[in-house]
Formats: C-alpha cells, structure tokens, sequence
C-alpha cells in the first residue's frame, strides 16, 4: 500500500484502488500444488526463493514509489497521471501477489521504505518536467522487465517461473507505452529484453 | 548457417538439372562451413554502461543503496562491505573479493557462487558479463 512509505494524503485517493488477492488466488497464481507452507520451508530451495521474490518485492516497492513521487510532482498532466496511477496499481498488485507468495513459503516480506528515501535514491529532485518523470519510470520498467526474466533460472519453484514471466510481461507492456508517450523509436533488433 | 543453407537450395536443383539433361554432374563445390566462431570482441566499458543501465539498473545504482548495493568502487572491494546495505548473511560470510573472475562467476549465477544470496539475476551472454565488468571497473577507477 503506498500509505505504508508515506503520509496519508490525496495519494491514498489516486491510488488506492488496488486489488489484493486472496490466498486462494495465490493458488491461481503459483499452482495449487505449490507450497505446502511447512514442506517448503523446511528446505534451502524454498528459503533461496524467498530471497528471490524479497529483491523483487523491493523492486515493486520501489516502483509504486517512483509513480507516488511523480504523481506528487504536478509535473503530469491529467491524462498521463491517470495513466501512471493505473500503471502504479498494477505495481500494487505485483507486491500483494509477491507478499502472499513469500508468506506461503514462510518467509518474512520486506516491507517499503519511507517515500523520502525512494526520492533521495532515485534522484527525484532532478525531475523537472513530465517527461523527465516518464523518462525515469521508463528506465525503471525496462530495467524491471530484464530483471524478471533474467531471475528465472535461478527460481527453484516452477509455478514461480510463470509469475515471474507474467510479471516482465506487464513490465514490458509498462514500457512500450511509455516509450511510446516519449516518441522513442521502436526497437529495431529483437528479442528486445532479457 | 544462413550461407549454407542457402547454398545447399541452390545447388540442389542445379545437380538435379545436370543429372535429368544426361549431363554429369560435376561435383558440387563442398558447402562452406558455417562461419567459423569468431573471437569475441574485447570488452568494452562503453558497451557495458549501456548493458548497465538495461540489465542492471532496476536494482543498482554507482551512488545509491537501492535493492541492490551501490557499485562505484565495487571492484576490488569485499562482498557485504558497502554499509548501511543490508546484505544476506551468506554474501556477508563469502569472503569474495569482487575482481573479474569472481564477478564473471557472481553474474552467471549468484545463486550457484553463494546459495542463500539475495540476488538471483543471471547475465547469461558472456560479452555482456564482460562488458559489464569492464564498466564496473572503469567506475571503480581501475582501469
């Protein structure tokens, strides 16, 4: 939830129409076979992707906070900041389905930092303009992308294999809309991540 | 194998020619080989930069903690030492000293170098892990 990196505000209005899904849901995403909670955790595979799905965790958590920081920045415009804070929510839903994996394999997820460190690290007093914003969440979601898939072959669990590779899907989608926004040429050479 | 493949198409239907007019056929010209692997290009720290930024950007910056440790002066350091990081216990007890040979092996698969990391990205291409690593130091200052 972005109320967790920062003060409640208009934010948690603009943003706070993400879905969290069920345990059962979970079920969905990762196999109804996976994870029966003690079996897992009782092996070093599970443990080893617990510490897998934590980086991606924190990748989402930063996410959702490079959208927060941009919609904060009055620097979009009202069409592209609906754009953002629906790409943000699907952020907030890529965390909730991390968390619940992470639980289920009895691990501990690692929570957000305050929004003011997010900004302190991704530099965003250098945002001057919307498209100095969409540039940053540009490098963010292609960067995202070639972390999902390039995360694979190291996950243990195969049901994980699809949740990551569905994850760098949105990513990917994420990116190629805003490349478009920015008028950024399309990739000559594929495949074009990973 | 584009040449090849090519050429086996084309010499195809010409022997079949030859053969149906009564003509011998004179042998065909061996196929060329596939082309021979070539010798990778030397490793590039600018090319590295650009594999940076897309493949490794989403976790690590040169100047700032994020999900992943920041990276100036990375080579040549110990793993598990840039503070106010918070590594996983089994990077902080490797012992690794970060120079070409150890990240060549890191970036194949952290995960096989040092079960219980908490990265888990694996850079595959090798002139990439090259690259990479000759960009990453070049920003240590070792050149």
């Amino acid at each position: 939830m972005i109320e967790d990196i920062g003060p409640k505000s208009r934010r948690s209005l603009l943003i706070g129409s993400a879905t969290t899904l069920s345990v059962a849901g979970l079920g969905v995403v990762l196999g109804s076979a996976a994870l029966p909670r003690a079996a897992r955790a009782a092996t070093g595979n599970a443990a080893q992707d617990v510490q897998l799905l934590n980086a991606a965790l924190g990748l989402e958590h930063e996410g959702i906070a490079a959208y927060q920081l941009g919609a904060e920045s009055k620097l979009l415009k009202p069409e592209v900041l609906k754009v953002a804070v629906t790409f943000q929510s699907h952020h907030k839903q890529h965390r909730d389905d991390l968390v619940a994996a992470i639980n289920k394999l009895g691990g501990k997820p690692v929570t957000a930092k305050a929004l003011t460190d997010y900004a302190k690290e991704l530099n965003a007093a250098s945002l001057k303009s919307q498209a100095d914003v969409l540039r940053l969440a540009l490098k963010l979601e292609k960067g995202a992308t070639n972390a999902y898939l390039g995360v694979i072959p190291s996950l243990d669990q195969p049901d994980l294999y699809l949740f990551a590779a569905r994850t760098a899907a949105d990513e990917s989608f994420h990116a190629a809309v805003l490349g478009n926004v920015l008028g950024e040429p399309i990739p000559e050479k594929a495949p074009m991540f990973g | 194998m584009k040449t090849t493949g090519n050429s086996l198409w084309l010499a195809l239907p010409v022997a079949a020619a030859a053969l149906a007019f009564g003509v011998a056929a004179a042998p065909l010209p061996p196929a060329p080989s596939a082309h021979p692997p070539a010798s990778p290009p030397p490793a590039s720290a600018s090319r590295g930069a650009e594999v940076y930024e897309a493949k490794c950007g989403a976790c690590h910056s040169l100047d700032a903690n994020r999900i992943g440790p920041k990276h100036r002066g990375v080579f040549g350091r110990k793993a598990g030492a840039v503070p106010d990081f918070h590594y996983s216990d089994a990077l902080k007890k490797s012992g690794i000293v970060w120079n070409e040979k150890t990240l060549n092996t890191w970036l194949q698969s952290p995960v096989k170098m040092v079960p219980g990391t908490a990265m888990g990205f694996q850079l595959r291409d090798a002139q990439e892990r090259a690259d990479v690593i000759a960009y990453l130091k070049q920003v240590s200052g070792k050149h």
